[in-house]
C-alpha cells in the first residue's frame, strides 16, 4: 500500500507549494487578487492579517471543495463555491472582530471581499475541483504565500517610505528629521500602491524572461 | 435632490471604485485591451450595480440590520442578523445576475449579445459586493440615496475602464521596456490615472 501511494512530498506535491511563489504567483503573473491586494497595504500589519485571513479561508476552502468534488453537480458549481467561501469568510470575520477589533476596523470591507477574491475562486475551480485533498491543500498554502509576500512586500515599502515605520515601530531615526529628511505622503495614497507592485512586477521580469509579455 | 447628485458625483470621481479602492481590479485588468469589450463590460457593471445595490439595501434595513426586523413582530425587534450580510449579499448578487441574464436574453437579443460574455463574470467582480459593502458601512437614508451611489460607483467604473482601454490600444505602438509590457505598464499607467483623479477630492456639490 505505502508504495503505491505517491510520497507525501514528493516532487511533484513540492512543486505545487513552490511554483506560486514565482513563475505562476497569483498575484504578478496570473493577475488574480489585485483588489485586495492594493487597497490594504498602507502598514504591514494589516498585510499580515489580510494575508492570514486569505491563507485560512483558502487552505479549509480548498480542502472542503476538494473533499465534495464528487458531490457537486457542475451546473450549481459557482453557486457552491460562493457559499462555502462566504461561510469561511463570515467566521473569519467574526473572529477579526472579537481578538483583533482595530486591525478589523482599519480592513472594512475588504474582509467581506475575500469572498470575491479572484485568488479564492480561481483556484477552488481550477485546482480543488479536480484533484484530491492533499495536492489541494498544498495547493492552497502555496498560493496563499504567494499572495502574501507581494502584499507584505508592498506594504514594507509603502510603510516604511510613507511613514518611516515598520509594524508601528519608528525605524528611521529622529535625527534624520532634523536633518531635514520627511517622510513621503504620496507613499501612503492609493495609487502608489500601483506603481509599487508595477516595480515588483518589472523586477521578477527581468530576472526571468519567460514570463515577458506581448504589449 | 442636491444630495443624490452630490452623492452620484462623489461615486464617480471621488470615491472612484478603481482609483480609490481597486475593486474590480481583475477583470479591469483582463478586459481592458479594446475600447469595444471595455465598453461592454462597463455598461453590464453600472446595469447590474443600479439593480443590486438598492436591493441590499431593502435587505439590510428591512431584515439583517439590528432590529430590522421589527416590522414583523414586537418580539423580533432586538434580533441581529447582521452576521449573515456577506452571504445574503453575495446570494442576492448571483441570482441578479442570473435573472439580469434571463431578462435581458428574453426582451433584447441585440444587447445580450453585446453584454452576454460579461454578465456571469460579473457576479464575481468584486465592484459589485465591494458597492453592496460600502453601502451598508456608510448607512445611506434612503433608497434613492443608495441607488444613486450605486449608479454612480458604476459610472465610475465604466469611465475607468474604458479610458484605460483607450490608452492601452495606443500604447501597443509605443516602445515599452520588454519587463514592463502588458501587465507592469497597466499598472503604472492605472497608478497616473489615479494621482490624477485625486484632484476631485474636495469637491462637493
Amino acid at each position: 500500500m505505502a508504495e503505491k501511494k505517491e510520497a507525501l512530498f514528493s516532487k511533484k506535491n513540492r512543486k505545487l507549494m513552490t511554483d506560486p511563489l514565482d513563475g505562476a504567483n497569483p498575484i504578478s503573473i496570473q493577475v488574480l487578487g489585485i483588489c485586495s491586494a492594493l487597497a490594504i497595504t498602507v502598514q504591514i500589519e494589516q498585510a499580515f492579517v489580510m494575508s492570514l485571513s486569505v491563507l485560512a479561508v483558502m487552505i479549509f476552502g480548498n480542502i472542503i471543495v476538494s473533499a465534495m468534488r464528487n458531490l457537486i453537480p457542475s451546473r450549481i458549481r459557482i453557486i457552491v463555491q460562493l457559499v462555502v467561501v462566504a461561510a469561511l469568510v463570515i467566521l473569519v470575520n467574526e473572529l477579526l472582530k472579537a481578538f483583533l477589533p482595530d486591525v478589523s476596523e482599519k480592513l472594512s470591507v475588504f474582509v467581506g471581499l475575500i469572498i470575491t477574491n479572484c485568488i479564492i475562486m480561481g483556484r477552488l475551480e481550477a485546482f480543488a475541483l479536480g484533484n484530491k485533498i492533499w495536492p489541494s491543500f498544498l495547493d492552497a498554502i502555496g498560493n496563499a504565500i504567494g499572495y502574501a509576500w507581494i502584499l507584505v512586500a508592498v506594504a514594507f515599502f509603502r510603510e516604511v517610505l510613507g511613514s518611516g515605520k515598520i509594524f508601528g515601530l519608528q525605524i528611521i531615526p529622529e535625527s534624520f528629521y532634523e536633518a531635514g529628511y520627511m517622510n513621503n505622503n504620496m507613499m501612503i495614497l492609493p495609487p502608489m500602491a500601483l506603481i509599487t507592485v508595477a516595480l515588483i512586477i518589472w523586477a521578477q521580469r527581468s530576472r526571468n524572461k519567460d514570463l515577458i509579455e506581448e504589449n | 435632490m442636491e444630495d443624490l447628485v452630490n452623492i452620484f458625483v462623489k461615486s464617480v470621481f471621488i470615491d472612484n471604485m478603481i482609483f480609490a479602492y481597486f475593486l474590480g481590479m481583475c477583470s479591469y485588468l483582463a478586459v481592458s485591451k479594446t475600447v469595444k469589450t471595455a465598453v461592454g463590460l462597463g455598461a453590464a457593471v453600472i446595469f447590474v450595480l443600479g439593480i443590486t445595490v438598492p436591493i441590499n439595501y431593502l435587505l439590510e434595513n428591512y431584515v439583517l440590520k439590528a432590529g430590522a426586523l421589527a416590522w414583523l413582530s414586537d418580539d423580533l425587534a432586538d434580533v441581529d442578523l447582521s452576521f449573515l450580510s456577506f452571504i445574503m449579499f453575495i446570494a442576492v448578487i448571483a441570482s441578479m445576475v442570473q435573472l439580469v441574464e434571463m431578462i435581458v436574453e428574453k426582451i433584447s437579443p441585440a444587447l445580450y449579445g453585446a453584454l452576454g460574455i460579461f454578465l456571469p463574470l460579473i457576479a464575481v467582480n468584486c465592484s459589485i459586493l465591494g458597492g453592496a459593502l460600502f453601502m451598508q458601512e456608510r448607512q445611506y437614508s434612503t433608497i434613492a440615496e443608495a441607488t444613486a451611489f450605486g449608479l454612480g460607483s458604476g459610472v465610475g467604473w465604466l469611465l475607468a475602464i474604458v479610458a484605460i482601454a483607450a490608452i492601452r490600444e495606443k500604447i501597443r505602438y509605443s516602445n515599452v521596456p520588454a519587463p514592463l509590457r502588458g501587465l507592469g505598464i497597466t499598472f503604472i499607467i492605472t497608478g497616473l490615472m489615479g494621482i490624477a483623479f485625486m484632484s476631485f477630492m474636495g469637491i462637493q456639490l
